[in-house]
């Protein structure tokens, strides 16, 4: 019987193969990326552990953005994410285990990552915080934070609504469990001064986001703007509009491609751009500047990267940034 | 395969019922044999190339991923030895998690009542599943798919209803929080490293189910119902109740999950342990547990979970880009499935 023999070596010798065409694979991608960032000493290697999903596209500017600091300053940079936050700080764990020279860290839910933040804190790894989470971040004994006040962005995007004169807005929230979002719809009933209806929809499922936003337009005839707090998702609020009939006005959080064209073709009014390129860019620079001089930002405030309100007078000089992978 | 297999059966009285079954041929029988060439060949992977990664410290870590995932991969294959999916069970470990937070917070209750309230939760989801199903006899499949959509919804309209936000939190300041952290999230120190408490857990919770599988009765009948109800009640095993026990063992291993989340992070998010229900199938699937039900191991289902932890871990020890993760995961679970596959056709060559 050498036919079943045969088979049963190969389902044994089947995980081992894998294992070493995923060397293959993998460490001509690792090769590559050492390459692009040895361009200087590389004494220093950082950590970036953010919350994003992999593969949206906000956080991939941010990564674009630590990625770039690492190659102008000659330092290895590494850019981990997961959406768990309970996986967030297993990766912070790692990151202090490898004896990193700093981390970067977001802080969707901080009180999840609490200590593990601590416990880089505590190893004498230098952390800086990025994007939400801001208000904690010196408890947590990070040096800094950059991000953006999301209340404060919010805020800033009620007012430019009621500007334009809106008074019904449906503000769409794409992640459930994030503080941030709920700060923002907030913030943009403050600034709008009128009530803001929040509707919850699931980043990972457009199509059914559509649907929703079309349906709750259909529903309430009376509802005049439509705030996303994400470019996909205003890209699919546009068609919504279309779809439903109705003649609200879409404004978004955040830039893509697509924001931008919309901008340049009038159908989205403005994005509340949160130049999350500098939330990966500057961490690194400062890491770099406590590591080699101890030196600190704001003791300790929070640098806000935004918001920059992006609309018809300015959409043209950005597009060509956008369309690099910086803004 | 004709020395040593085989034997010699004429010098003894032999029973011409059995066949004689070499060492080699029953170790490859066992449903967990893939498992763990698959967690070798892993680990000795990556240990390889990452000094970090083999350390005391860089274990703990990775041990960490495994066995949150590794408690529920073993409910998960003990319902699907018994022929059934419960595809709640990952937002189920949100509910509970939710449930201790907002009975202890937004009630003002001790945490032990907390765990307690959740418990019964769970307790009762997992019967209304089981009973459902046995009920109508539709596929575990539809019928867990549809609580698993309305727990979704629970969990996020009800935290809202109770907090105003999407997320519990606050657990720290609340009576009883210290022993709570004790039992589920303290850690201890051992060979240098700190070792989360929910590691002993998972291997205690492992060798229990082991145990019930192969020694008990209700491993039996569990064995039986998955293999085939019909015959199983036939021969008077009862296949309904099982099927119900082993729907509130899942509910249990997710109120103990959620326990140690919510205890651990001290706030839980509306979003939590959704999408994860498949991944415990995959660590059992990995772990020996066929589709069909009849046939697999808890202890497979463990190591499936641990080659899910040294992955998940492992990649960022080498610095690749995660973004390839779940290629890996995927590719993995094909080639462990393959590989059973092989492996069964074999072990019922050898049978016959």
């Amino acid at each position: 019987m050498p036919a079943p023999r045969r088979l049963l070596a190969f389902a044994l010798a089947a995980p081992l193969l894998l294992a070493s065409c995923t060397t293959d694979g993998n460490e001509s991608d690792g090769g590559g990326g050492q390459g692009s960032a040895g361009g200087g000493s590389g004494d220093l290697s950082f950590s970036v552990i953010t919350h994003g999903s992999a593969g949206d596209a906000f956080w991939d500017v941010v990564q674009n953005g630590a990625e770039a600091a690492g190659e102008d300053l000659g330092i290895d940079v590494d850019y981990q994410s997961d959406g768990d936050p309970q996986r967030q700080a297993q990766l912070i764990d790692a990151a202090v285990n490898q004896g990193v020279d700093g981390i970067v860290v977001s802080m969707a839910n901080p009180d999840a990552i609490q200590e593990s933040v601590e416990a880089a804190v505590a190893a004498g790894i230098p952390v800086v915080t990025i994007n939400s989470g801001g208000d904690r971040s010196a408890e947590f004994g990070a040096i800094g934070h950059v991000g953006q006040d999301e209340t404060i962005a919010g805020e800033g995007a009620g007012r430019e609504l009621a500007a334009d004169g809106a008074r019904n807005v449906l503000c769409v929230i794409h992640e459930a469990g994030n503080i941030g979002h709920e700060q923002r719809c907030a913030g943009a009933a403050t600034g709008l001064g009128a009530q803001v209806t929040p509707l919850q929809v699931d980043i990972n499922d457009l199509t059914g986001a559509q649907s929703t936003i079309t349906s709750q337009l259909q529903g309430d005839e009376g509802i005049d703007a439509v705030l996303t707090l994400n470019s996909a998702v205003a890209a699919v609020a546009v068609e919504s509009v279309a779809d439903a009939g109705s003649d609200a006005k879409v404004a978004t959080f955040d830039l893509n491609q697509d924001v931008i064209s919309g901008i340049q073709d009038g159908s989205i009014l403005f994005a509340v751009d949160q130049q999350q390129y500098e939330q990966g860019y500057l961490p690194i620079v400062m890491l770099q500047l406590y590591a080699e001089n101890l030196n600190t930002v704001g003791g300790g405030q929070p640098v806000l990267t935004g918001p920059g309100i992006v609309d018809a007078t300015n959409v043209d000089e950005i597009a060509d940034l956008a369309s690099a992978g910086t803004r | 395969m004709d020395a040593g297999a085989a034997g010699e059966p004429s010098t003894r009285r032999a029973d011409e019922r059995l066949t004689a079954v070499g060492p080699l041929r029953r170790l490859l029988v066992k449903p967990e044999l893939g498992a763990l060439v698959g967690a070798v060949a892993v680990f000795t992977f990556f240990a390889l190339q990452s000094e970090v990664f083999r350390s005391a410290r860089g274990v703990a870590n990775w041990l960490d991923p495994a066995s949150t995932l590794g408690i529920m991969a073993v409910a998960v294959a003990l319902l699907m030895i018994g022929g059934h999916f419960d595809l709640s069970a990952g937002v189920m470990t949100g509910t509970t998690a939710l449930t201790v937070a907002i009975v202890a917070v937004e009630f003002e209750q001790n945490i032990w009542v907390a765990i307690g309230v959740s418990l019964v939760v769970a307790l009762l989801i997992g019967f209304f599943n089981g009973w459902l199903v046995t009920r109508t006899g539709l596929p575990s499949f539809i019928i867990t798919l549809g609580t698993f959509l309305m727990l979704q919804g629970l969990n996020l309209g009800l935290t809202k209803l109770f907090t105003g936000t999407v997320t519990a939190g606050g657990l720290r300041s609340v009576p009883g929080y210290a022993s709570a952290e004790w039992v589920f999230a303290s850690r201890m120190t051992i060979l240098g490293a700190e070792v989360r408490v929910a590691v002993l857990w998972w291997v205690a919770f492992t060798a229990l189910a082991t145990w019930v599988l192969l020694r008990t009765r209700f491993g039996n009948w569990v064995f039986a119902t998955g293999g085939d109800e019909v015959a199983a009640r036939n021969v008077g095993v009862p296949a309904r109740r099982t099927s119900i026990a082993l729907f509130m063992t899942t509910a249990t291993a997710a109120w103990f999950v959620g326990t140690t989340l919510a205890v651990r992070l001290t706030s839980v998010q509306a979003n939590t342990g959704t999408g994860q229900e498949l991944i415990y199938i995959v660590a059992a699937v990995i772990g020996g547990c066929l589709l069909t039900g009849g046939f697999g191991s808890a202890i497979g289902a463990s190591l499936g979970a641990l080659i899910f932890g040294m992955t998940q871990l492992g990649i960022p020890y080498l610095r690749w880009d995660a973004d390839w993760f779940y290629f890996f995961l995927g590719a993995m679970l094909l080639l462990a499935v393959l590989a059973n596959r092989l492996v069964r056709r074999y072990a019922e060559a050898a049978r016959r």
